[in-house]
């Protein structure tokens, strides 16, 4: 994980940043071994004189499966100096030769998160063509007379599908009020 | 002919109208989401999970087999025309297909294709009726210590058969089996991973573990690296065969399931071993051998039956033993948790009416296939021109659909993209999707089943290994550990030798 916070001195920058860039897999360890701590502290404070039913009780398997993150984590880390590197997954649509496209990822991320905002107040049509507009605008496309109509369309029929056909209710919102 | 009769009750239960829509829908969609680039059957079944809210089982069991068959038969569309596999099962499809399209039999292709995956998946079927009767009752009596030890075997098969490092497979289970902690315990009541949180305490349900793994991560990796000019597919016409053409394949068809059906139903890694197999095997066979890697039809044929058959392997053990072997039988199984529903040898006596109206559903299921992929082929292949953007924007949306589903909070919405960052985080440093997958779905159940057996066995270890079929399964467990290490030993002293 290349942080700005950590920039070493000026003559061994290049060199330690980019060990870092090339040993990043090591921070998936540290979040393993961040999940490990988290999992079996809540395991060893958990409270259990409330009739247990067995010799085995609630905190036996989170205690198990802490101890395996923090084996795994120190495992990984060994892997990873050793010169083990995860493989990135492939796929049809994804080109591995170009460097991750940070700006996307944000982007989609926020429009995802806005959309889960307003699902609420603006209700489900609105704020799902938003999302899927959004997203599409995010990934790339620029038709304006035809992204938003598609994503109006898209959001209709599925709120309708789900929300009438299939019985899961979904909030309507003042849209659907007016309709 | 007992599993004949039930069988028969099954078409009565498939046949009716709305049994027969849902087939219908099922093939169409698995047909469309195997053509699609980026879109596989597990992460098509999982944005489909918020249905069972809504859907009798029958009807939703049907309409997801649909799509598992469906999208074998679309994934070598994509193979043949594309060369682009985006999934391992269809990467052999590529091998012999790609080649042939190019050449102008792109239309061979796809007939030997669309054939192999009727005569596979037929005969796989056939072979599901025949021994999941059989082996249900065999499986009949097993008790918690048995399903402890088919669940460890789950665990152990998808990490160390699956993928190629242990190391990762293993985080991943682990990852899987944390979020499965979350909630109350289900014996006690005790909470654990709550944090004081009243959403947490329910647990994080599965749909948005399943959804935000499989859709949202894979739509914002996409994101990442998205290329920029999307390949051309080969233009094709209709698919056709010729006389020699069918001289050359039939027996080819027939070979393939006999590879690929005891291949789906070990834990294995589903179809991605035995489509490769039939390739070799083919390839060895062949009285054409100068054409293999320019186009050998037969390339094309053998694996894509085994392919289907592959998957009806792997409902005989979801289906008998509730034992997952693949991403999409692990989706099903979230599924049949959603109903309530235990998959395992009592399935076929408690719910006779969804097992072989499920199993009936099949065969009809692959009849409209055929039906809809041999003179329909170059209109599916039209939907590799969808632009990219929408496809997978369309992802984001039905995940978001699928999640807020769930319980109409907001909270599972921002759960969804968390699980999706994972994902995503897991997907560029190569930890597999699918054993997390697995930990989530079946961690929960396993401890119950351990903690069951304990008790009964009064805290000694030994009540977990008191049974034979528990002894059995732990064998196949040390042999899965070993394999390996043998594998290396045999070849170093061929090497040696």
């Amino acid at each position: 994980m290349t942080t700005q916070t950590d920039i070493p001195p000026a003559e061994t920058g290049g060199d330690q940043r980019s060990w870092l860039r090339e040993h990043s897999e090591l921070g998936v360890c540290a979040l393993l071994l961040a999940l490990g701590v988290l999992v079996l502290t809540d395991a060893l404070t958990m409270d259990v004189d409330i009739a247990q039913r067995g010799p085995v009780g609630p905190k036996t398997v989170p205690i198990v499966v802490g101890a395996g993150l923090l084996v795994i984590a120190a495992l990984l880390a060994l892997d990873v100096l050793r010169g083990g590197r995860g493989q990135a997954e492939g796929g049809e649509d994804i080109d591995l030769s170009e460097p991750a496209d940070w700006r996307t990822v944000l982007l989609l991320s926020g429009v995802f998160l806005g959309a889960a905002v307003l699902i609420e107040p603006l209700g489900f049509p609105v704020a799902g063509a938003l999302l899927f507009w959004g997203a599409a605008f995010a990934l790339g496309s620029r038709r304006i007379d035809r992204d938003p109509l598609i994503a109006a369309g898209l959001s209709l029929v599925t709120y309708t599908v789900f929300n009438n056909l299939l019985g899961v209710p979904l909030p309507g919102g003042p849209l659907m009020g007016v309709l | 002919m007992n599993a004949l009769n039930s069988l028969l009750d099954g078409f009565g239960t498939a046949l009716t109208p709305i049994n027969l829509l849902w087939a219908v829908i099922g093939v169409l969609l698995g047909t469309a989401i195997g053509v699609l680039p980026g879109i596989g059957p597990a992460m098509a079944v999982a944005l489909l999970l918020p249905v069972t809210y809504g859907l009798d089982p029958t009807g939703a069991f049907i309409m997801f087999a649909g799509i598992y068959y469906g999208a074998m038969f679309g994934g070598s569309t994509t193979s043949i025309l594309l060369n682009t596999p985006g999934e391992s099962a269809a990467v052999v499809a590529a091998m012999e297909g790609n080649p042939m399209a190019k050449s102008g039999r792109g239309a061979q292709a796809l007939a030997a294709a669309a054939v192999g995956h009727f005569a596979g998946g037929l005969i796989g079927t056939l072979l599901l009726v025949a021994l999941a009767p059989t082996v249900a009752k065999l499986a009949v009596d097993i008790g918690a210590p048995d399903y402890f030890a088919i669940m460890v075997l789950a665990f152990i098969a998808v990490t160390s058969v699956l993928g190629s490092s242990r190391i990762r497979g293993l985080a991943s289970l682990l990852i899987g089996l944390t979020l499965g902690l979350v909630g109350l315990d289900q014996m006690t009541g005790q909470q654990r991973l709550t944090f004081g949180s009243l959403q947490l305490a329910d647990g994080i349900d599965v749909v948005i573990v399943a959804v935000g793994l499989f859709a949202i991560g894979e739509a914002l990796w996409v994101a990442a690296h998205l290329r920029r000019r999307p390949p051309e597919p080969i233009p094709v016409g209709r698919p056709w065969l010729g006389r020699d053409d069918v001289n050359r394949t039939w027996k080819s068809w027939l070979r393939g399931p006999f590879i690929g059906f005891p291949f789906g139903a070990i834990p294995a890694g589903g179809a991605e071993i035995p489509t490769f197999l039939s390739y070799v095997t083919e390839k060895r066979l062949s009285k054409h051998k100068d054409e293999w890697g320019k186009g050998a039809i037969e390339g094309v044929a053998g694996p894509e039956s085994a392919a289907s058959a592959s998957a009806a392997g792997t409902l005989v053990s979801m289906l008998t033993l509730g034992l997952p072997t693949t991403a999409v039988a692990a989706v099903m199984l979230a599924a049949f948790q959603q109903y309530g529903i235990q998959p395992g040898p009592l399935l076929f006596e408690r719910e006779p009416d969804l097992v072989w109206g499920l199993i009936a559903s099949l065969f009809v299921g692959m009849v409209l296939l055929l039906a809809l992929n041999l003179p329909l082929a170059p209109v599916w292949a039209k939907l590799l021109r969808i632009p990219r953007p929408y496809l997978y924007a369309g992802i984001m949306f039905f995940a978001a659909v699928g999640a807020y589903a769930v319980g109409g909070e907001v909270i599972d919405l921002v759960i969804l993209l968390i699980i999706g960052l994972i994902g995503f985080g897991m997907r560029r440093y190569g930890l597999p999707v699918l054993p997390a997958v697995i930990g989530v779905i079946l961690g929960p159940n396993a401890e119950q089943q351990l903690r069951r057996a304990l008790q009964i066995s009064d805290g000694s270890v030994t009540g977990l290994v008191n049974t034979p079929f528990a002894v059995t399964v732990y064998a196949v467990i040390v042999l899965l550990l070993v394999w390996p290490l043998l594998r290396k030993a045999v070849t170093r002293s061929r090497a040696a030798a």
